[in-house]
């Protein structure tokens, strides 16, 4: 079954807010192995410049890739998951991730195409704060093998 | 001081264990069972349980988190997944060796460094760099 080409361009709309925590930094730079006491200590943090606790780089996709599945779970996608081999990823931070933060995920289509008998979807999630400041802009390539776009 | 093209990062190598994978799922939320299901690993044709690739993102940024001494200065990081990270069910895992080498100095404040990951003696992500904030920027 072919990507449904009529998803590009569609944006999904935005996420319930999520509250980071610092337990939740603090479980995410353990389970990544990232030993900086500035994801644990707010004295450390800010000793690097931070108002509040911070999270490692790929923190994010904590929010992301559940925000993706408003596209990727629609059945008339015609995206089959268990088929989803994930291509790349690209993270463009205005800042980091930051305890006590509410963020939102706004999930875009940004493409569809064909590569032989696979399938590539691209999606774009910006995360903003609740009240509208840009944290970051996460990108996913998404490779469906055998479910070329038609 | 801003460090010369050419210049080579500590080299980090970091054992990936399926306790890692179970670890991981749970922090990320990421629960796909061919991260931890040899049955379902199969059952889509692949040679094993597959760390995810967000781990090995995650980990390769280490090489870089380390160097800065800063997990916040990744301030652009791409990367693209080359090769599933097969990861045995014993306790020595799957050995990932990541290096980098800075390949360009943007500004007085940022440089660009590109990563290489490799496991089994293959690369796993390729096109992988970041842009990077230099302690002396903050």
């Amino acid at each position: 079954m072919a990507l449904n080409p009529a998803f590009v361009g569609r944006t999904f709309p935005a996420t319930a807010p999520y509250l980071v925590s610092r337990e939740k930094i603090r479980e995410f730079a353990d389970a990544v192995g990232e030993p900086s006491p500035a994801c644990r200590d707010l004295a450390a943090a800010r000793a690097l410049g931070h108002p509040a606790i911070v999270a490692p780089p790929t923190f994010p996709v904590v929010l992301t890739i559940p925000a993706q599945r408003a596209a990727t779970a629609d059945p008339a996608l015609g995206l089959d998951y268990s088929r989803v081999v994930h291509g790349a990823q690209h993270i463009a931070s205005d800042r980091a991730v930051r305890d006590g933060d509410e963020l939102v995920v706004v999930v875009h289509v940004d493409g569809i195409r064909a590569s032989g008998a696979n399938g590539i979807l691209s999606l774009r999630s910006d995360v903003s704060t609740v009240d509208g400041e840009r944290v970051c802009v996460v990108r996913a390539t998404l490779f469906a093998r055998g479910t070329a776009a038609a | 001081m801003t460090p010369a093209v050419g210049t080579a990062l500590p080299p980090k190598e970091f054992a990936v264990t399926r306790a890692d994978l179970i670890r991981y799922a749970g922090a990320s939320g990421d629960r796909n069972p061919v991260h931890w299901s040899d049955r379902h690993a199969a059952a889509v044709a692949l040679p094993g349980v597959i760390a995810h690739g967000m781990l090995t993102m995650a980990r390769a940024a280490r090489v870089v988190t380390e160097w800065t001494d800063d997990p916040t200065s990744l301030v652009d990081y791409q990367v693209r997944f080359s090769r599933p990270v097969v990861v045995p069910d014993d306790d020595a895992g799957t050995v990932l060796t990541v290096t980098a080498v800075v390949t360009e100095i943007v500004d007085a404040a940022h440089v660009r460094v590109d990563i290489t990951a490799t496991a089994a003696g293959a690369e796993v992500l390729t096109r992988a760099s970041a842009l990077v904030r230099l302690p002396t920027a903050r």
